[in-house]
């Protein structure tokens, strides 16, 4: 029973996500890009919660929806002027760009279908096998083999230097 | 029934691919970026998925995800500063009208 519901949500998640994302790039307003996009990432959300990633899950919703969209909004209103919403429709670029999407995605699908992974019967890909914070955080703070506190350093250190190019780009001169 | 890992990796190359599409066709600079920021989120999805269901037992693609978050957020501050300056200097981010380099 609880196969079938979670099925039933698996698709339910895709179907948003695949219509939200076609949305997103599609749609004439950009505002409304920018809240497909936040539904996208909502749903991704919801993918890491089914494969049991709750903190990738927790991680996702607030750094993206709750960091990145906003930035998306800020500069949206920032950068809004009447030429924006009646961007006219070029059809040679358009048909181009389904023409190299729909070619990679007929190549990427059939490669995936054609190739079997060899997860079977591995036990717990089906059960509730959460991920244990405590090793997520051992594993970030660790200094061994496969832990990776000098990439999270190094990752601060990007951070910072993102936040002070990017106040030195975008301040007033 | 169970969900295989190749439904989550039809979900995610579709989303890359519609990424694609939107980088080529839309001409907004804010619209490309979006573009981007779909591309990115669907590789992440890849790397937790391929972590769940064929090494279950290690966290590598978990942490690869991490980052990769950490990472597109850095990226999408410093191009989201670049556009502001492009608007001040152009007073529009439709990436046919930007072309004062080239002159």
């Amino acid at each position: 029973m609880e196969g079938i519901a979670n099925v039933i949500i698996f698709y339910l998640l895709a179907a948003a996500i695949i219509v939200s994302s076609v949305l997103a790039v599609t749609s004439r307003k950009i505002f409304r890009a920018a809240t497909y996009l936040l539904l996208v990432l909502i749903g991704t959300a919801g993918l890491y919660l089914m494969l049991n990633y709750h903190f990738l899950a927790v991680v996702q919703l607030s750094v993206y929806a709750g960091g990145i969209l906003i930035l998306f909004i800020f500069a949206i209103l920032l950068t809004s002027s009447k030429g924006d919403r009646t961007e006219p429709h070029d059809r040679r670029r358009g048909l181009s760009g389904a023409l190299t999407a729909l070619a990679g995605l007929g190549v990427t699908t059939w490669a995936t279908l054609k190739h079997r992974f060899l997860y079977g019967g591995n036990p717990t890909v089906l059960g509730d096998h959460e991920t244990d914070m405590k090793a997520v955080g051992q594993t970030l703070m660790g200094t061994d083999k496969y832990e990776y506190l000098l990439s999270f350093e190094a990752l601060s250190i990007l951070l910072l230097v993102c936040a002070i190019g990017g106040i030195l780009i975008a301040r007033k001169r | 029934m169970m969900i295989s890992m190749e439904h989550y990796l039809i979900v995610s190359s579709i989303m890359f691919f519609v990424g694609i599409y939107g980088f080529i066709a839309r001409k907004n600079l804010l619209a490309v970026l979006i573009s981007i920021e779909l591309i990115l989120n669907s590789v992440e999805i890849n790397f937790s998925v391929f972590n769940r269901y064929l090494y279950p037992e290690h966290m590598e693609g978990l942490f690869f995800s991490l980052f990769g978050i950490a990472i597109s957020a850095a990226e999408t501050a410093v191009a989201i500063a670049i556009i502001i300056n492009v608007y001040r200097l152009a007073n529009n981010i439709d990436v046919r009208h930007i072309d004062k380099m080239k002159h």
